[in-house]
């Protein structure tokens, strides 16, 4: 650790595992509800549980994010964070907000209530208080952060992930505005969901990969800025008018039709270059990082985001394929890879790359680190594979040839158990990697007999 | 590539390009504001009781199993065309038994199906629900769903 204030990071790393195993085991209860639809249900309704799940996911990405500027801007701007102090009341805050919707969902309370009670549209379900109290939190970390770049050394890098946080935060404030309006709803809901995951979090993401290749690989750092501008270049030349994908069946213009098609088709490009980008580098490289395993989930997370976003989104994204397949399992399918891929892993390997430094050790549990890679990303993909077939035969049955849905999802029970099954394995390698950055034991992997390679 | 393009080239073709695709991203959602309040929306009233419904809607997380207009959770029915699918799309006070006979029912409690709570909701709410999906059914939403399964 360079820098004495970048100890913040690791408590927002801490909270955001913590969320993340509150995550995964959501989705497994949600999973299991599907196989065993009767399972709890007075109790703990499908729909509570799905928040809980989407919920907990974007506040520990949320974190993880937090966490990596923290950890990353200090070394890029060469100068200690403006204020810890202010960074740990921000983090504060937010577990206040966390526990708080957390309560709120299970026990159904203040519902109706305007303050108190949950908002109900999809994601940003969160009651007023706890949308407040994330704005507020928001606004202390760009002050922080900002403060810190402005008086330090500007980076390409710092550059572009504070552009990606001012983005997330000020569209967050859409978070605000329900019209009563539906379809208006709707068209500005996309600008928080859609704007963030494939606008902002991939200036996020690129910012935190370019960081760690630089990091790992000691590739220049003139190569690796400008590959960053140009890929996040066209990341947002081709995301922005790719909100178009959206925009075809919610009571908005025809036109988006073509636009949304031919942008989100481009949306390609960005994760495929992010890809090839990370593995010439690596190739490139001289450096012999002994951290193997940020540098197994670094390529990991640009090689399955290229999947998941890229070819996944691909798939159903042309106006005339998305007719049939919008909002089936196939959006599912691409949800959970697209998601992982990106944003999942990018986050684990900045983990895997600060947690020895912020711990003052060298990095233990490697091995352990690489099962749990290869447990999340398989059961994964599995799982995205299977919802890819549930969706294939729910499209072609209920939208194709007019089946009712409830006949439709009875048949599709074999893949939600397999469904199952590969979330377990999720689960597993989530366990797996939290307990091989807590536990401290010694084992390190020996260096590569190839010193060039 | 370096010959090519410079780190600064780069930049400068990020900011200016990123700020040209906001700009045009921009001018397109005010056309599409429009185009839904003056068009796609504006077949049937947006009555108060329309807007209450949408809060019953709402604070009941239907989104989180149901979709609505193909967004949503993918555990129960598509809900944009429920009325349609229910046969009562043109007749309110139909609607509206149908669907307190459908919510009183809840939860079937039949092993193996998918379980849908009771939410106890008062007459006055299901008459604004009734009101929100049969304001919904009338969206031109360009021709979405492709049938009445949703």
């Amino acid at each position: 650790m360079k820098y004495q204030t970048q100890r913040v990071a690791y408590w927002y790393f801490l909270a955001a595992m913590a969320v993340f195993a509150v995550q995964v085991l959501g989705g497994l209860w949600a999973g299991w509800i599907y196989v065993n639809p009767n399972f709890l249900s007075d109790a703990m309704p499908f729909n509570i549980i799905r928040m809980l799940h989407t919920n907990s996911l974007i506040v520990w990405l949320l974190l993880g994010f937090f966490g990596a500027a923290y950890f990353l801007v200090p070394e890029e701007s060469e100068r200690e964070l403006h204020s810890p102090k202010l960074a740990y009341i921000q983090l504060l805050i937010l577990l206040l907000g966390t526990a708080g919707v957390v309560v709120t969902y299970t026990f159904d309370l203040f519902a109706g209530n305007w303050f108190l009670g949950k908002e109900g549209r999809e994601f940003i379900e969160q009651p007023v208080w706890v949308k407040l109290g994330i704005a507020v939190a928001s606004l202390i970390f760009l002050f922080n952060i900002t403060t810190t770049v402005l008086k330090g050394r500007k980076t390409a890098i710092t550059n572009v992930l504070l552009l990606g946080l001012w983005g997330l935060v000020l569209l967050f404030l859409f978070a605000f505005y329900n019209p009563e309006n539906l379809a208006l709803d709707k068209m500005f809901w996309w600008y928080i969901v859609h704007l963030w995951v494939e606008g902002t979090w991939e200036l996020i993401m690129a910012s935190i990969l370019a960081f760690l290749l630089l990091k790992l690989t000691g590739v220049d750092r003139e190569i690796i800025e400008k590959w960053l501008y140009i890929i996040v270049a066209t990341a947002l030349f081709s995301g922005i008018l790719g909100t178009g994908h959206h925009y075809y069946w919610i009571g908005t213009p025809g036109y988006w039709q073509w636009i949304g098609s031919i942008f989100s088709s481009l949306e390609v490009i960005p994760f495929f270059a992010m890809m090839s980008f990370s593995f010439v580098m690596v190739w490139k490289g001289k450096r012999d990082h002994p951290n193997k395993a940020a540098l197994l989930w670094a390529l990991g997370a640009a090689t399955v985001a290229f999947f998941g976003a890229g070819v996944w989104g691909f798939l159903h994204t042309l106006h005339g394929v998305n007719y049939y397949t919008h909002g089936t399992q196939i959006t599912a399918a691409h949800g959970h890879l697209a998601f992982f891929g990106a944003y999942v892993s990018v986050n684990l390997a900045i983990i895997t790359y600060a947690m020895p430094i912020l711990t003052g050790r060298d990095p233990y549990n490697q091995v352990l680190n690489m099962v749990s890679f290869w447990l999340m990303t398989g059961g994964m993909s599995f799982m995205t594979f299977v919802l890819t077939f549930a969706g294939t035969i729910q499209t072609h049955m209920q939208r194709v040839l007019g089946e009712n849905f409830m006949d439709v999802q009875e048949g599709l029970n074999l893949f939600f158990i397999m469904r199952w099954g590969a979330g377990l394995c999720v689960v597993i390698g989530a366990i797996l990697f939290i307990y091989a950055q807590l536990a401290p034991r010694r084992e390190i992997i020996a260096k590569a007999e190839n010193e060039g390679a | 590539m370096r010959e090519v393009m410079t780190k600064a080239m780069a930049r400068n073709v990020f900011y200016g390009g990123s700020l040209f695709f906001i700009v045009v991203f921009l001018i397109m959602s005010a056309q599409s504001v429009r185009h839904i309040t003056e068009r796609s929306t504006a077949s049937a009233e947006l009555t108060e009781g329309v807007a209450r419904g949408k809060k019953v809607w709402e604070e009941h997380a239907c989104i989180n199993c149901h979709t609505l207009m193909g967004e949503g959770a993918y555990f129960a029915p598509e809900l944009m065309n429920v009325m349609t699918r229910w046969g009562v799309d043109d007749d309110p006070e139909g609607a509206f038994d149908v669907m307190k006979g459908w919510m009183e029912a809840q939860p079937s409690g039949i092993e193996g199906r998918r379980q849908m709570p009771q939410f106890h909701l008062s007459d006055e709410d299901l008459r604004d629900l009734t009101d929100f999906f049969l304001w919904v059914n009338k969206i031109d939403a360009q021709g979405w769903p492709p049938n009445e399964a949703g």
